[in-house]
Protein backbone atom coordinates (compact mmCIF):
# COMPACT_ATOMS: atom_id res chain seq x y z
CA UNK A 1 0.00 0.00 0.00
CA UNK A 2 2.55 2.73 0.90
CA UNK A 3 4.60 1.92 -2.19
CA UNK A 4 1.87 2.91 -4.11
CA UNK A 5 1.01 5.82 -1.90
CA UNK A 6 4.76 7.17 -2.55
CA UNK A 7 4.38 7.21 -6.40
CA UNK A 8 4.46 10.60 -8.18
CA UNK A 9 2.16 12.92 -7.94
CA UNK A 10 1.50 13.72 -11.79
CA UNK A 11 0.57 9.89 -11.91
CA UNK A 12 -2.01 9.59 -9.33
CA UNK A 13 -4.17 12.69 -9.99
CA UNK A 14 -5.03 13.41 -13.29
CA UNK A 15 -1.62 11.60 -15.35
CA UNK A 16 -3.27 8.76 -16.98
CA UNK A 17 -5.91 9.42 -18.36
CA UNK A 18 -5.32 7.42 -21.85
CA UNK A 19 -7.38 4.69 -20.46
CA UNK A 20 -10.79 7.01 -20.99
CA UNK A 21 -9.73 8.21 -24.12
CA UNK A 22 -9.61 4.18 -25.35
CA UNK A 23 -12.69 3.33 -23.61
CA UNK A 24 -14.46 6.09 -25.15
CA UNK A 25 -12.90 5.52 -28.55
CA UNK A 26 -14.01 1.46 -28.22
CA UNK A 27 -17.75 2.39 -27.30
CA UNK A 28 -17.78 5.28 -30.24
CA UNK A 29 -16.55 2.71 -32.80
CA UNK A 30 -18.95 0.15 -31.70
CA UNK A 31 -21.63 2.56 -32.04
CA UNK A 32 -20.55 4.14 -34.96
CA UNK A 33 -20.38 0.80 -36.67
CA UNK A 34 -24.16 0.10 -35.72
CA UNK A 35 -24.99 3.04 -36.97
CA UNK A 36 -22.97 3.21 -40.46
CA UNK A 37 -24.33 -0.43 -40.76
CA UNK A 38 -27.68 0.66 -40.65
CA UNK A 39 -26.93 4.55 -42.78
CA UNK A 40 -25.24 2.52 -45.60
CA UNK A 41 -27.89 0.41 -45.78
CA UNK A 42 -30.13 3.07 -46.41
CA UNK A 43 -28.82 4.95 -49.13
CA UNK A 44 -27.67 1.80 -50.89
CA UNK A 45 -28.99 0.47 -53.76
CA UNK A 46 -27.59 -3.10 -53.48
CA UNK A 47 -25.05 -4.44 -51.00
CA UNK A 48 -23.76 -8.00 -51.27
CA UNK A 49 -20.92 -9.05 -49.34
CA UNK A 50 -18.78 -6.44 -49.83
CA UNK A 51 -17.63 -3.90 -47.27
CA UNK A 52 -18.73 -0.47 -48.98
CA UNK A 53 -22.96 -0.61 -50.49
CA UNK A 54 -22.39 -1.41 -54.36
CA UNK A 55 -24.20 1.59 -55.26
CA UNK A 56 -25.98 4.57 -53.44
CA UNK A 57 -29.55 6.00 -54.01
CA UNK A 58 -32.30 8.21 -52.19
CA UNK A 59 -35.25 5.84 -53.25
CA UNK A 60 -35.83 4.25 -49.85
CA UNK A 61 -36.20 7.50 -48.35
CA UNK A 62 -38.83 8.45 -51.16
CA UNK A 63 -40.34 4.74 -50.77
CA UNK A 64 -40.28 5.38 -46.69
CA UNK A 65 -42.13 8.78 -47.29
CA UNK A 66 -45.29 7.39 -49.72
CA UNK A 67 -45.04 3.52 -48.12
CA UNK A 68 -45.11 4.31 -44.50
CA UNK A 69 -47.07 7.44 -44.33
CA UNK A 70 -43.64 9.22 -42.51
CA UNK A 71 -44.91 12.49 -42.39
CA UNK A 72 -48.24 11.88 -40.84
CA UNK A 73 -46.12 9.60 -38.51
CA UNK A 74 -43.86 12.38 -37.58
CA UNK A 75 -46.52 15.01 -37.36
CA UNK A 76 -47.47 12.54 -34.20
CA UNK A 77 -44.48 12.54 -33.06
CA UNK A 78 -43.43 16.37 -32.77
CA UNK A 79 -47.80 16.36 -31.51
CA UNK A 80 -47.37 13.75 -28.70
CA UNK A 81 -43.73 14.95 -27.67
CA UNK A 82 -44.92 18.54 -27.43
CA UNK A 83 -48.08 18.28 -25.82
CA UNK A 84 -46.60 15.55 -23.14
CA UNK A 85 -43.38 18.18 -22.20
CA UNK A 86 -45.34 21.17 -22.44
CA UNK A 87 -47.88 19.23 -19.59
CA UNK A 88 -45.07 17.76 -17.40
CA UNK A 89 -43.68 20.96 -17.32
CA UNK A 90 -47.12 23.08 -16.19
CA UNK A 91 -47.62 20.39 -13.92
CA UNK A 92 -44.13 19.72 -12.86
CA UNK A 93 -42.68 23.14 -12.74
CA UNK A 94 -45.15 24.20 -9.58
CA UNK A 95 -44.42 21.12 -7.63
CA UNK A 96 -40.35 21.04 -7.97
CA UNK A 97 -41.30 24.73 -6.36
CA UNK A 98 -42.90 23.54 -3.46
CA UNK A 99 -40.50 20.37 -2.96
CA UNK A 100 -37.24 22.59 -3.22
CA UNK A 101 -38.63 25.18 -1.30
CA UNK A 102 -40.89 23.94 1.85
CA UNK A 103 -40.13 21.33 4.47
CA UNK A 104 -43.47 19.86 5.70
CA UNK A 105 -44.59 16.64 7.39
CA UNK A 106 -44.85 13.95 4.86
CA UNK A 107 -42.39 15.59 1.93
CA UNK A 108 -40.33 12.41 1.79
CA UNK A 109 -43.34 10.06 1.19
CA UNK A 110 -44.64 12.60 -1.59
CA UNK A 111 -41.48 12.70 -3.09
CA UNK A 112 -41.28 8.86 -3.46
CA UNK A 113 -44.98 8.88 -4.61
CA UNK A 114 -44.31 11.50 -7.10
CA UNK A 115 -41.14 9.67 -8.24
CA UNK A 116 -42.41 6.24 -8.39
CA UNK A 117 -43.82 5.66 -11.49
CA UNK A 118 -39.95 6.13 -12.87
CA UNK A 119 -39.46 2.80 -10.97
CA UNK A 120 -41.86 0.83 -11.69
CA UNK A 121 -41.87 -1.19 -15.19
CA UNK A 122 -44.35 1.00 -17.28
CA UNK A 123 -46.01 -2.10 -18.78
CA UNK A 124 -47.16 -2.53 -14.84
CA UNK A 125 -49.12 0.11 -15.19
CA UNK A 126 -49.33 0.35 -18.90
CA UNK A 127 -51.78 -2.49 -19.46
CA UNK A 128 -54.77 -1.55 -16.57
CA UNK A 129 -54.21 2.00 -17.76
CA UNK A 130 -54.92 0.93 -21.53
CA UNK A 131 -57.73 -0.89 -20.14
CA UNK A 132 -59.17 1.98 -18.48
CA UNK A 133 -59.00 4.43 -21.32
CA UNK A 134 -60.44 2.04 -23.85
CA UNK A 135 -63.48 1.68 -21.44
CA UNK A 136 -63.19 5.80 -21.44
CA UNK A 137 -63.54 5.63 -25.55
CA UNK A 138 -59.37 7.14 -25.61
CA UNK A 139 -57.62 3.93 -26.40
CA UNK A 140 -55.95 4.24 -29.84
CA UNK A 141 -56.49 8.07 -30.01
CA UNK A 142 -54.13 10.78 -30.11
CA UNK A 143 -55.14 11.88 -26.49
CA UNK A 144 -55.25 8.46 -24.94
CA UNK A 145 -51.61 8.26 -26.30
CA UNK A 146 -50.68 11.81 -24.58
CA UNK A 147 -52.17 11.42 -21.61
CA UNK A 148 -50.36 7.73 -20.87
CA UNK A 149 -46.60 9.35 -21.83
CA UNK A 150 -47.29 11.99 -18.62
CA UNK A 151 -47.13 9.48 -16.43
CA UNK A 152 -43.63 8.43 -16.35
CA UNK A 153 -42.64 12.32 -17.84
CA UNK A 154 -43.93 13.98 -14.99
CA UNK A 155 -41.72 12.05 -12.19
CA UNK A 156 -38.49 12.88 -14.44
CA UNK A 157 -39.74 17.03 -14.55
CA UNK A 158 -40.02 17.19 -10.72
CA UNK A 159 -36.81 15.37 -10.26
CA UNK A 160 -34.75 17.04 -12.53
CA UNK A 161 -36.00 20.56 -11.62
CA UNK A 162 -36.17 20.37 -8.04
CA UNK A 163 -32.60 21.27 -7.60
CA UNK A 164 -32.77 24.49 -10.84
CA UNK A 165 -35.57 26.14 -7.77
CA UNK A 166 -33.09 24.99 -5.15
CA UNK A 167 -29.95 27.13 -6.42
CA UNK A 168 -32.15 29.72 -6.55
CA UNK A 169 -31.84 32.37 -3.93
CA UNK A 170 -34.75 32.82 -1.83
CA UNK A 171 -33.96 36.55 -0.67
CA UNK A 172 -35.16 37.44 -3.96
CA UNK A 173 -38.40 35.57 -3.48
CA UNK A 174 -38.60 37.54 -0.20
CA UNK A 175 -37.50 41.03 -1.63
CA UNK A 176 -39.98 40.90 -3.98
CA UNK A 177 -42.71 39.95 -1.66
CA UNK A 178 -41.52 42.79 0.84
CA UNK A 179 -42.52 45.34 -1.98
CA UNK A 180 -46.08 44.17 -2.14
CA UNK A 181 -45.67 41.57 -4.94
CA UNK A 182 -48.31 38.12 -4.75
CA UNK A 183 -47.49 34.86 -4.67
CA UNK A 184 -48.64 34.51 -8.62
CA UNK A 185 -46.49 37.28 -9.44
CA UNK A 186 -43.50 36.31 -7.59
CA UNK A 187 -43.83 33.35 -9.53
CA UNK A 188 -43.99 34.88 -12.78
CA UNK A 189 -42.09 38.15 -12.87
CA UNK A 190 -38.92 36.74 -10.47
CA UNK A 191 -39.11 33.47 -10.29
CA UNK A 192 -39.52 31.64 -13.80
CA UNK A 193 -37.26 34.70 -15.77
CA UNK A 194 -34.45 33.35 -13.53
CA UNK A 195 -35.08 29.50 -13.63
CA UNK A 196 -36.21 30.02 -17.40
CA UNK A 197 -32.76 28.27 -18.97
CA UNK A 198 -33.58 25.25 -16.42
CA UNK A 199 -36.44 24.51 -17.31
CA UNK A 200 -35.92 24.99 -20.90
CA UNK A 201 -33.07 22.13 -20.67
CA UNK A 202 -35.54 19.78 -18.59
CA UNK A 203 -37.96 20.59 -21.33
CA UNK A 204 -35.59 19.53 -23.87
CA UNK A 205 -34.48 16.45 -22.20
CA UNK A 206 -38.06 15.61 -21.28
CA UNK A 207 -38.79 15.29 -25.37
CA UNK A 208 -36.03 13.65 -25.85
CA UNK A 209 -37.39 10.67 -23.70
CA UNK A 210 -40.75 11.32 -24.88
CA UNK A 211 -40.33 10.66 -28.07
CA UNK A 212 -38.02 7.60 -27.35
CA UNK A 213 -40.46 5.95 -24.98
CA UNK A 214 -41.74 2.83 -26.40
CA UNK A 215 -44.28 0.62 -24.34
CA UNK A 216 -46.76 3.06 -23.43
CA UNK A 217 -47.05 4.56 -26.44
CA UNK A 218 -47.36 0.62 -27.87
CA UNK A 219 -49.97 -0.18 -25.99
CA UNK A 220 -52.54 2.36 -26.29
CA UNK A 221 -51.94 3.63 -29.81
CA UNK A 222 -54.49 2.99 -33.07
CA UNK A 223 -53.83 3.17 -36.58
CA UNK A 224 -53.83 6.83 -36.49
CA UNK A 225 -52.03 7.45 -33.01
CA UNK A 226 -48.65 5.68 -33.91
CA UNK A 227 -45.53 7.50 -32.70
CA UNK A 228 -42.80 6.82 -35.04
CA UNK A 229 -41.07 4.48 -32.43
CA UNK A 230 -44.45 2.71 -32.60
CA UNK A 231 -44.07 2.74 -36.20
CA UNK A 232 -41.37 1.55 -36.64
CA UNK A 233 -41.11 -1.52 -34.50
CA UNK A 234 -44.51 -2.63 -36.34
CA UNK A 235 -42.55 -2.26 -39.58
CA UNK A 236 -39.32 -4.06 -38.19
CA UNK A 237 -41.64 -6.65 -36.30
CA UNK A 238 -42.76 -7.53 -40.02
CA UNK A 239 -39.80 -7.67 -41.76
CA UNK A 240 -39.47 -9.21 -45.07
CA UNK A 241 -42.92 -7.15 -45.68
CA UNK A 242 -41.07 -4.50 -46.83
CA UNK A 243 -37.28 -3.95 -47.86
CA UNK A 244 -34.94 -3.90 -44.70
CA UNK A 245 -33.82 -0.40 -46.63
CA UNK A 246 -36.34 1.55 -46.40
CA UNK A 247 -36.93 0.13 -42.61
CA UNK A 248 -33.49 1.65 -42.30
CA UNK A 249 -34.08 4.73 -43.61
CA UNK A 250 -37.13 5.39 -41.35
CA UNK A 251 -34.39 4.41 -38.54
CA UNK A 252 -32.36 7.12 -39.96
CA UNK A 253 -35.10 9.57 -39.75
CA UNK A 254 -35.89 8.58 -36.34
CA UNK A 255 -32.50 9.10 -34.60
CA UNK A 256 -31.69 12.25 -36.56
CA UNK A 257 -34.88 13.85 -34.72
CA UNK A 258 -33.85 13.05 -31.59
CA UNK A 259 -30.36 13.79 -32.03
CA UNK A 260 -31.19 17.15 -33.27
CA UNK A 261 -33.04 17.64 -29.70
CA UNK A 262 -30.79 16.08 -27.82
CA UNK A 263 -27.72 18.19 -29.32
CA UNK A 264 -29.72 21.48 -28.66
CA UNK A 265 -30.27 20.35 -25.41
CA UNK A 266 -26.27 19.39 -24.61
CA UNK A 267 -25.90 22.96 -25.42
CA UNK A 268 -27.73 24.25 -22.87
CA UNK A 269 -27.12 22.18 -20.26
CA UNK A 270 -23.77 20.24 -18.57
CA UNK A 271 -24.67 17.23 -17.84
CA UNK A 272 -21.99 17.36 -14.83
CA UNK A 273 -24.48 19.79 -13.07
CA UNK A 274 -27.33 18.62 -13.89
CA UNK A 275 -28.37 16.65 -10.66
CA UNK A 276 -30.61 13.65 -11.15
CA UNK A 277 -31.18 12.22 -7.28
CA UNK A 278 -33.61 11.53 -4.97
CA UNK A 279 -33.00 14.18 -1.95
CA UNK A 280 -33.81 12.61 1.44
CA UNK B 1 -52.48 36.85 -0.89
CA UNK B 2 -50.42 38.08 1.99
CA UNK B 3 -50.60 34.38 4.22
CA UNK B 4 -48.28 32.03 2.03
CA UNK B 5 -45.52 34.99 3.05
CA UNK B 6 -46.53 33.96 6.58
CA UNK B 7 -46.94 30.02 6.47
CA UNK B 8 -43.33 29.59 4.42
CA UNK B 9 -41.79 26.91 6.22
CA UNK B 10 -38.47 27.10 5.29
CA UNK B 11 -35.14 26.08 7.37
CA UNK B 12 -35.08 30.29 8.52
CA UNK B 13 -38.60 30.52 9.85
CA UNK B 14 -40.10 27.37 10.94
CA UNK B 15 -40.29 27.95 14.49
CA UNK B 16 -42.58 30.57 13.45
CA UNK B 17 -44.47 28.79 11.08
CA UNK B 18 -45.03 25.68 14.15
CA UNK B 19 -46.54 27.75 16.52
CA UNK B 20 -48.90 29.15 14.05
CA UNK B 21 -49.90 25.56 12.70
CA UNK B 22 -49.32 23.98 9.52
CA UNK B 23 -50.81 25.65 6.78
CA UNK B 24 -51.40 24.24 3.80
CA UNK B 25 -52.01 27.08 1.15
CA UNK B 26 -48.40 27.01 -0.03
CA UNK B 27 -48.23 23.02 -1.16
CA UNK B 28 -51.39 23.92 -3.09
CA UNK B 29 -48.98 24.26 -6.57
CA UNK B 30 -48.06 20.55 -5.99
CA UNK B 31 -52.07 19.26 -5.83
CA UNK B 32 -52.41 19.20 -9.85
CA UNK B 33 -49.32 16.83 -10.08
CA UNK B 34 -50.22 14.57 -7.33
CA UNK B 35 -53.82 14.32 -8.73
CA UNK B 36 -52.05 13.24 -12.06
CA UNK B 37 -50.17 10.46 -10.03
CA UNK B 38 -53.04 9.22 -8.20
CA UNK B 39 -55.55 9.07 -11.21
CA UNK B 40 -52.76 7.52 -13.99
CA UNK B 41 -50.44 5.59 -11.73
CA UNK B 42 -51.79 4.50 -8.47
CA UNK B 43 -55.51 3.86 -9.58
CA UNK B 44 -54.36 1.99 -12.77
CA UNK B 45 -51.82 -0.41 -10.39
CA UNK B 46 -54.22 -0.80 -8.23
CA UNK B 47 -57.28 -1.51 -10.68
CA UNK B 48 -54.51 -3.99 -12.39
CA UNK B 49 -53.81 -5.82 -8.71
CA UNK B 50 -57.99 -6.08 -8.41
CA UNK B 51 -58.05 -7.22 -12.24
CA UNK B 52 -55.71 -9.72 -12.20
CA UNK B 53 -57.52 -11.95 -8.65
CA UNK B 54 -60.42 -11.71 -10.52
CA UNK B 55 -59.84 -14.68 -13.36
CA UNK B 56 -61.76 -15.11 -16.20
CA UNK B 57 -62.20 -17.61 -18.87
CA UNK B 58 -60.73 -21.46 -17.93
CA UNK B 59 -59.22 -20.17 -14.91
CA UNK B 60 -62.71 -18.49 -13.73
CA UNK B 61 -63.37 -21.18 -11.28
CA UNK B 62 -59.41 -21.70 -9.96
CA UNK B 63 -60.09 -18.80 -7.03
CA UNK B 64 -58.73 -15.79 -6.45
CA UNK B 65 -55.19 -16.34 -6.63
CA UNK B 66 -55.81 -18.62 -10.20
CA UNK B 67 -54.02 -15.98 -12.58
CA UNK B 68 -50.58 -16.26 -10.43
CA UNK B 69 -51.42 -20.09 -9.97
CA UNK B 70 -51.31 -20.42 -13.55
CA UNK B 71 -48.11 -18.28 -14.33
CA UNK B 72 -45.83 -20.15 -11.89
CA UNK B 73 -47.33 -23.44 -12.37
CA UNK B 74 -46.57 -23.33 -16.04
CA UNK B 75 -42.98 -24.12 -16.76
CA UNK B 76 -43.18 -21.93 -20.15
CA UNK B 77 -44.50 -19.16 -18.14
CA UNK B 78 -42.21 -19.16 -14.92
CA UNK B 79 -39.33 -19.27 -17.42
CA UNK B 80 -39.76 -15.68 -18.53
CA UNK B 81 -38.94 -14.51 -15.12
CA UNK B 82 -35.47 -16.04 -15.84
CA UNK B 83 -34.86 -15.23 -18.99
CA UNK B 84 -35.20 -11.42 -17.91
CA UNK B 85 -32.73 -11.61 -15.00
CA UNK B 86 -30.49 -13.08 -16.79
CA UNK B 87 -30.50 -10.31 -19.22
CA UNK B 88 -31.47 -7.68 -16.91
CA UNK B 89 -28.85 -8.34 -13.88
CA UNK B 90 -25.81 -8.86 -15.31
CA UNK B 91 -26.65 -5.80 -18.40
CA UNK B 92 -27.07 -3.34 -15.42
CA UNK B 93 -23.72 -4.92 -13.77
CA UNK B 94 -21.55 -4.32 -16.78
CA UNK B 95 -22.81 -0.47 -17.42
CA UNK B 96 -22.26 0.19 -13.98
CA UNK B 97 -18.88 -1.64 -14.13
CA UNK B 98 -17.64 0.74 -17.56
CA UNK B 99 -19.57 3.73 -16.27
CA UNK B 100 -18.20 4.55 -13.37
CA UNK B 101 -14.28 4.38 -13.38
CA UNK B 102 -15.37 6.51 -16.37
CA UNK B 103 -18.04 9.04 -14.03
CA UNK B 104 -15.62 9.02 -11.73
CA UNK B 105 -12.65 10.68 -14.24
CA UNK B 106 -14.46 13.02 -15.81
CA UNK B 107 -16.08 14.99 -12.69
CA UNK B 108 -12.92 16.95 -12.96
CA UNK B 109 -12.27 18.25 -16.48
CA UNK B 110 -10.25 16.78 -19.17
CA UNK B 111 -8.95 18.08 -22.79
CA UNK B 112 -12.41 17.22 -24.89
CA UNK B 113 -14.79 16.66 -22.16
CA UNK B 114 -18.12 18.01 -24.29
CA UNK B 115 -16.92 15.68 -27.03
CA UNK B 116 -16.41 12.75 -25.19
CA UNK B 117 -20.08 13.19 -22.79
CA UNK B 118 -21.31 13.56 -25.99
CA UNK B 119 -20.06 10.44 -27.64
CA UNK B 120 -21.22 8.54 -24.49
CA UNK B 121 -24.81 9.97 -24.14
CA UNK B 122 -25.63 10.26 -28.15
CA UNK B 123 -26.66 6.57 -28.08
CA UNK B 124 -29.66 7.54 -26.01
CA UNK B 125 -31.09 8.61 -29.86
CA UNK B 126 -30.52 6.13 -31.45
CA UNK B 127 -33.73 4.22 -30.34
CA UNK B 128 -34.38 0.04 -30.11
CA UNK B 129 -35.11 -0.59 -33.63
CA UNK B 130 -32.34 1.69 -35.45
CA UNK B 131 -29.96 -0.18 -32.95
CA UNK B 132 -31.77 -3.73 -33.46
CA UNK B 133 -31.44 -3.06 -37.52
CA UNK B 134 -27.73 -1.41 -37.57
CA UNK B 135 -26.92 -4.92 -35.11
CA UNK B 136 -28.69 -7.25 -37.87
CA UNK B 137 -26.24 -5.88 -40.02
CA UNK B 138 -23.35 -4.72 -38.39
CA UNK B 139 -23.14 -8.13 -36.41
CA UNK B 140 -24.81 -10.21 -39.43
CA UNK B 141 -23.08 -13.16 -40.96
CA UNK B 142 -22.00 -10.46 -43.70
CA UNK B 143 -21.88 -7.26 -41.61
CA UNK B 144 -18.52 -5.55 -40.91
CA UNK B 145 -17.93 -7.16 -37.13
CA UNK B 146 -17.23 -11.06 -38.69
CA UNK B 147 -15.75 -9.12 -41.62
CA UNK B 148 -13.10 -8.34 -39.36
CA UNK B 149 -12.68 -10.95 -37.04
CA UNK B 150 -12.50 -13.24 -40.61
CA UNK B 151 -10.29 -10.81 -41.90
CA UNK B 152 -8.04 -10.75 -38.52
CA UNK B 153 -7.99 -14.75 -38.34
CA UNK B 154 -9.72 -14.06 -35.35
CA UNK B 155 -12.83 -16.74 -36.68
CA UNK B 156 -12.99 -19.46 -39.29
CA UNK B 157 -16.77 -18.98 -39.49
CA UNK B 158 -19.03 -16.28 -39.30
CA UNK B 159 -19.79 -15.90 -35.60
CA UNK B 160 -24.02 -15.61 -35.17
CA UNK B 161 -24.46 -12.29 -32.98
CA UNK B 162 -27.86 -11.60 -33.36
CA UNK B 163 -31.30 -13.75 -32.95
CA UNK B 164 -29.94 -15.20 -29.82
CA UNK B 165 -29.23 -13.83 -26.23
CA UNK B 166 -25.96 -12.20 -27.48
CA UNK B 167 -27.98 -9.64 -29.66
CA UNK B 168 -30.41 -8.73 -26.47
CA UNK B 169 -27.06 -8.66 -23.94
CA UNK B 170 -25.57 -6.26 -26.75
CA UNK B 171 -28.51 -4.25 -27.20
CA UNK B 172 -29.59 -3.59 -23.97
CA UNK B 173 -25.95 -3.01 -22.62
CA UNK B 174 -25.53 -0.05 -25.11
CA UNK B 175 -29.12 1.23 -24.77
CA UNK B 176 -28.81 1.47 -21.33
CA UNK B 177 -25.24 2.92 -21.00
CA UNK B 178 -25.58 6.77 -21.22
CA UNK B 179 -28.29 6.90 -18.54
CA UNK B 180 -25.72 4.97 -16.23
CA UNK B 181 -23.42 7.23 -16.79
CA UNK B 182 -25.15 10.40 -17.30
CA UNK B 183 -26.96 9.10 -13.34
CA UNK B 184 -23.15 8.81 -12.03
CA UNK B 185 -21.51 11.70 -13.70
CA UNK B 186 -24.59 13.84 -11.55
CA UNK B 187 -22.89 12.03 -8.69
CA UNK B 188 -19.68 11.34 -9.21
CA UNK B 189 -19.30 15.78 -9.73
CA UNK B 190 -21.32 16.09 -5.94
CA UNK B 191 -18.17 14.48 -3.97
CA UNK B 192 -15.54 16.56 -2.83
CA UNK B 193 -12.66 16.03 -3.85
CA UNK B 194 -10.87 17.43 -0.98
CA UNK B 195 -12.58 13.88 0.94
CA UNK B 196 -9.80 11.90 -1.01
CA UNK B 197 -6.90 14.48 -0.89
CA UNK B 198 -7.51 14.13 2.66
CA UNK B 199 -7.26 10.70 2.85
CA UNK B 200 -3.50 10.85 0.43
CA UNK B 201 -2.47 13.29 2.77
CA UNK B 202 -3.20 10.73 5.90
CA UNK B 203 -0.84 7.55 3.91
CA UNK B 204 -4.11 5.71 2.45
CA UNK B 205 -2.98 4.17 -0.56
CA UNK B 206 -5.38 4.41 -3.81
CA UNK B 207 -7.07 1.09 -2.58
CA UNK B 208 -7.67 1.98 0.29
CA UNK B 209 -8.88 5.16 -0.77
CA UNK B 210 -11.26 3.66 -3.83
CA UNK B 211 -12.67 1.51 -0.83
CA UNK B 212 -12.78 3.23 1.90
CA UNK B 213 -13.73 6.59 0.53
CA UNK B 214 -14.27 7.28 -3.10
CA UNK B 215 -16.96 3.84 -3.22
CA UNK B 216 -18.71 4.76 -0.11
CA UNK B 217 -18.99 8.09 -1.19
CA UNK B 218 -20.30 7.02 -4.77
CA UNK B 219 -22.87 5.04 -2.89
CA UNK B 220 -25.62 6.63 -3.44
CA UNK B 221 -25.44 7.29 -7.00
CA UNK B 222 -24.71 3.37 -7.67
CA UNK B 223 -27.69 2.42 -6.12
CA UNK B 224 -29.62 5.16 -8.08
CA UNK B 225 -27.88 4.15 -11.29
CA UNK B 226 -28.04 0.88 -10.17
CA UNK B 227 -32.03 0.90 -9.63
CA UNK B 228 -32.72 3.01 -12.68
CA UNK B 229 -30.61 0.89 -15.23
CA UNK B 230 -32.59 -2.63 -14.08
CA UNK B 231 -35.85 -0.92 -14.15
CA UNK B 232 -35.03 0.25 -18.14
CA UNK B 233 -33.52 -3.71 -18.44
CA UNK B 234 -35.65 -5.59 -16.77
CA UNK B 235 -38.83 -4.08 -18.07
CA UNK B 236 -37.76 -3.52 -22.06
CA UNK B 237 -39.19 -5.73 -25.02
CA UNK B 238 -38.78 -4.59 -28.56
CA UNK B 239 -35.12 -5.46 -28.40
CA UNK B 240 -35.98 -9.02 -27.26
CA UNK B 241 -38.08 -9.22 -30.26
CA UNK B 242 -36.45 -7.93 -32.81
CA UNK B 243 -32.34 -9.28 -32.04
CA UNK B 244 -33.47 -11.62 -29.71
CA UNK B 245 -35.30 -15.35 -29.92
CA UNK B 246 -38.44 -14.02 -28.86
CA UNK B 247 -39.97 -18.03 -29.14
CA UNK B 248 -37.15 -19.13 -26.58
CA UNK B 249 -34.51 -18.23 -24.69
CA UNK B 250 -35.41 -14.16 -24.96
CA UNK B 251 -38.53 -14.53 -24.05
CA UNK B 252 -39.11 -12.25 -21.32
CA UNK B 253 -41.39 -10.95 -18.91
CA UNK B 254 -42.42 -7.97 -20.20
CA UNK B 255 -43.44 -9.88 -23.91
CA UNK B 256 -45.28 -12.54 -21.63
CA UNK B 257 -47.28 -9.79 -20.01
CA UNK B 258 -47.77 -8.17 -23.68
CA UNK B 259 -48.73 -11.84 -25.44
CA UNK B 260 -51.93 -12.67 -22.51
CA UNK B 261 -52.88 -8.91 -22.96
CA UNK B 262 -53.01 -8.45 -26.75
CA UNK B 263 -52.47 -11.66 -28.03
CA UNK B 264 -55.09 -13.59 -25.95
CA UNK B 265 -56.95 -10.64 -24.46
CA UNK B 266 -57.11 -12.15 -21.04
CA UNK B 267 -56.41 -8.73 -19.21
CA UNK B 268 -56.77 -10.26 -16.04
CA UNK B 269 -53.95 -12.89 -16.52
CA UNK B 270 -51.78 -10.16 -18.17
CA UNK B 271 -52.13 -8.04 -15.29
CA UNK B 272 -51.50 -11.00 -12.99
CA UNK B 273 -47.69 -10.84 -14.79
CA UNK B 274 -47.90 -7.63 -14.68
CA UNK B 275 -47.64 -7.68 -11.09
CA UNK B 276 -45.41 -10.23 -10.70
CA UNK B 277 -42.96 -8.22 -12.42
CA UNK B 278 -43.64 -4.86 -10.06
CA UNK B 279 -42.85 -7.30 -7.09
CA UNK B 280 -39.69 -8.76 -8.70
CA UNK B 281 -38.85 -5.41 -9.53
CA UNK B 282 -39.42 -3.58 -5.74
CA UNK B 283 -37.58 -6.44 -4.22
CA UNK B 284 -34.69 -5.53 -6.56
CA UNK B 285 -34.91 -1.87 -5.53
CA UNK B 286 -35.01 -2.86 -1.56
CA UNK B 287 -32.14 -4.90 -2.55
CA UNK B 288 -29.99 -2.32 -3.71
CA UNK B 289 -31.01 0.40 -0.91
CA UNK B 290 -30.17 -2.20 1.68
CA UNK B 291 -26.74 -3.11 0.02
CA UNK B 292 -26.20 0.49 0.07
CA UNK B 293 -27.62 1.53 3.78
CA UNK B 294 -24.69 -1.18 4.16
CA UNK B 295 -22.24 0.71 2.65
CA UNK B 296 -22.71 4.25 3.86
CA UNK B 297 -24.96 5.56 6.05
CA UNK B 298 -25.09 9.19 5.84
CA UNK B 299 -25.99 12.04 3.47
CA UNK B 300 -27.05 11.27 0.15
CA UNK B 301 -25.09 14.30 -1.18
CA UNK B 302 -21.95 13.06 -0.48
CA UNK B 303 -19.32 15.56 1.32
CA UNK B 304 -20.23 18.48 -0.60
CA UNK B 305 -20.29 21.66 1.15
Amino acid sequence: MSAVARAPRARTDGGSSWWVYAAVAAFALLVAGIFLSAFLNSIASSWFGGWLPDGYTMRWYRFALAEFNLGYVLWVTVVVGVSVTVLSLILGVPAAYVLARHAFPGRAPLLLLLVLPMLVPPITYGIPLAAMLYAAHLGGSLAGVIVVNIVPALPFAVLIMTPFFEQIDPNLERAARTLGAGPVQVFRRVLLPIALPGVLAAGLLILVRAIALFELTFLVSGARSQTLVVALYYTAFAAGIRPAQAIDAMAVVYMVTGLVVLLAALRFINPVNMVIRVRQ
Amino acid sequence: MQRAAGARVGPGTAPRARRGGLRWGPLVPIAPALLVVLVLFVYPFAYGLALSLHPIGALARGGMLANYAAFFGTPWERASIWNTLRLAVPVSALDLALALPLAYRLRRPLPGQRLITALLVIPMTLGTVLLAEGMIEFFGPAGWANKALLALHLVRMPVQFVHNYTGVFISLAIADFPAVFLVLLGYASGVDPRLEQAARTLGAGWWARLRRVTLPLLAPGIAAAAALSFVATFSVFPSAVLVGEPAGSTRVIALAAWQAAYEQFDYPRASAIAMVMAAIELVFVALVLAARNRAYRGPTIGGRG
